[in-house]
């Protein structure tokens, strides 16, 4: 408990990462509004490949979307090459948020506020009235256009989905991911062209990292959910496994699917109901369609991404940062250009599993708020994260937290904390 | 000029829906369909363009009782209230017995220890039929406004 009376003034002590190393999490890293601008800056600023959108989003020349690196608006636009950029959604003359209309299709890019036009490379094309009128005013000679172009993401692309960094040096996809975790990408994205099925997207009262440790603990998942376990679809008992890259920085959680039945891993799940039945059995009728055993895979990728396969619902949950105790969780459904029309029609249904109204994710994004709602009075206290115990590593059970631990082990060497 | 009487009619079908939603009689919501019926919550941004996922996807008088179930045995949320405000009705009757209706709606929502919020506004596009026990939908699809969910979006609407 945090029963010190109120300090005025600096506080050395507040920001001390707390003894118990990876078993411990301080509260106030869900809290502090400097930490929060740390993580702009040294995570999605930094060196991390953001998720920004799937190439089937902009099948053509000039098709752009709005969206975010952390809070940071950008671009993402077609060229008429055929490229691929991420641009700043800011203006570079006076900081306006150009883009107001998303999604759509352009030729170029004008500010509304004083027409500066940019090529969807980001290049300064025009400044109106750059000689002046009359002779007078406009901008001092030596003004270059080339000087003050939008700000540019570096950017990759891995069968389909494009990723964007500002750092100046950064490793290839592949290197990032490392090869365990590109085993998993590309389970999903092995080549086939993607189509778009719909979006989803919710507000949820919480700090972003509350988010990624709900999918990186699958310990919760046979508790919490007793959707999925009443059906199913996630069971502590069910052959699984979680797996990291090197670092902990990414992680995947994989699951096979298991009868309705009680059995040792419901009998300690207080909520379980072995009676239950589909009134339309519809829902729950998943199809196979990747190779091995595994019927879910829930795979995050540092800074903003999880990937979600669970049966043959697909998607990409990005996060939208909002301050330190709010996040947007931006959902894009999609399937393969190939899938028979059955196939899409299961997705679709089985999208009734996720999302803000979702069987199994309306759980999660509750308990994120309670979760943030506990901690917000009490940053000097902490969480305990000992679940199969205090240390890093890849396991063939669900029964641990070692990912979060990977998480923060990443995360503490990235902030300096 | 659709019949006064029908008008009246199609009003106390919404009003009863709205209550037994709001009075949290959720058991009593696939009444209100016919068994072969369509629910659907989409968000305006998929409505708008085509795409087919929806928050909510009902195919038949069955998976809306699945939904009840969920609510009432699986999921885990804060306990809330709900007030819809439904208005603006447009009656189109295709046949006597088949009537496109369209009426927009607001959905107040109040969690424990806060405020009265907005949680869902949008329009109704329903297609009402006339079955021996009254008017039922047929397809009710909810068409809401905002890119954003507050958080979650559990009951229906």
């Amino acid at each position: 408990m945090d029963d010190s009376a109120p300090r005025l003034g600096p506080d050395t002590t507040a920001r001390r990462w707390p003894e118990g190393g990876l078993a411990r999490v301080p509260y106030w890293i869900y809290t502090d509004p400097e930490v929060y601008r740390a993580e702009q800056e040294r995570i999605f600023c930094g060196r991390s490949w953001a998720y920004v959108a799937l190439e089937a989003e902009l099948p053509r020349p000039g098709d752009f979307i709005r969206t975010y690196v952390g809070e940071k608006p950008v671009v993402v636009v077609r060229d008429l090459e055929g490229g691929i950029n991420v641009l700043l959604n800011r203006c570079a003359h006076r900081g306006v948020e150009f883009c107001q209309h998303a999604p759509g299709n352009a030729r170029e890019f004008m500010c509304p506020y004083h027409q500066w036009t940019y090529d969807l490379r980001g290049n300064l094309m025009a400044v109106p009235f750059r000689r002046g009128v009359r002779r007078q005013g406009g901008m001092p000679e030596d003004f270059r256009l080339e000087e003050h172009g939008l700000t540019r993401f570096k950017v990759v692309r891995r069968h389909g989905v494009i990723f964007a960094s500002l750092a100046e040096e950064m490793p290839g996809l592949e290197d990032y991911l490392g090869p365990t975790m590109l085993q998993y990408f590309d389970r999903v994205f092995d080549g086939r062209p993607l189509k778009v099925l719909g979006y989803m997207r919710q507000r949820i009262g919480a700090n972003w990292k509350l988010m990624f440790e709900n999918i990186k603990d699958p310990y919760h998942a046979s508790l919490l959910h007793v959707f999925l376990v009443t059906f199913g679809l996630f069971r502590a008992d069910q052959p699984s496994a979680v797996a990291m890259d090197e670092s902990g920085m990414h992680s995947a959680l994989v699951s096979m699917r298991g009868e309705q039945m009680a059995s040792e891993g419901t009998a300690e799940m207080k909520s379980f109901k072995a009676d239950f039945k589909l009134a339309d059995p519809r829902l729950l009728d998943p199809v196979r369609e990747f190779p091995g055993n595994a019927t879910v895979v829930m795979q995050t990728i540092w800074p903003n991404l999880i990937v979600q396969q669970q049966s043959n619902t697909l998607a990409m949950r990005q996060l939208v940062t909002r301050g330190p105790a709010k996040f947007d969780l931006m959902w894009t459904f999609f399937g393969y250009e190939s899938d028979p029309p059955e196939m899409t029609e299961r997705r679709i249904r089985q999208a009734n599993l996720m999302g803000p109204s979702g069987f199994v994710s309306v759980d999660d994004g509750e308990i994120m708020e309670f979760s943030q709602h506990g901690i917000d009075a009490f940053p000097r206290d902490q969480g305990v994260v000992e679940m199969g115990g205090r240390d890093v590593r890849n396991e063939d059970h669900m029964v641990t937290e070692a990912a979060i631990r990977g998480f923060y082990r990443h995360y503490r060497a990235v902030m300096g904390l | 000029m659709v019949d006064p009487a029908l008008r009246d009619e199609i009003d106390a079908l919404y009003a009863d829906y709205a209550e037994a939603l709001d009075d949290n009689r959720l058991e009593r919501w696939p009444d209100f369909f016919v068994e072969d019926c369509l629910y659907k919550v989409v968000p305006r941004e998929n409505w708008e363009r085509g795409l087919p996922i929806a928050l909510m996807l009902c195919e038949s008088r069955r998976m809306l009782q699945d939904r009840v179930t969920a609510v009432r045995n699986t999921a885990v949320y804060a306990p809330r209230a709900f007030r819809h405000l439904i208005a603006q009705f447009r009656i189109k009757a295709e046949t006597p017995e088949r009537l496109r209706v369209t009426a927009n709606y607001v959905v107040f929502q109040t969690l424990v220890d806060d405020l009265t919020r907005i949680q869902n506004a949008g329009k109704y596009v329903d297609l009402v039929v006339r079955t021996t026990e009254g008017l039922r939908f047929k397809e009710k699809i909810c068409v809401f406004d905002s890119v954003l969910v507050p958080n979650s979006l559990i009951y229906p609407i």
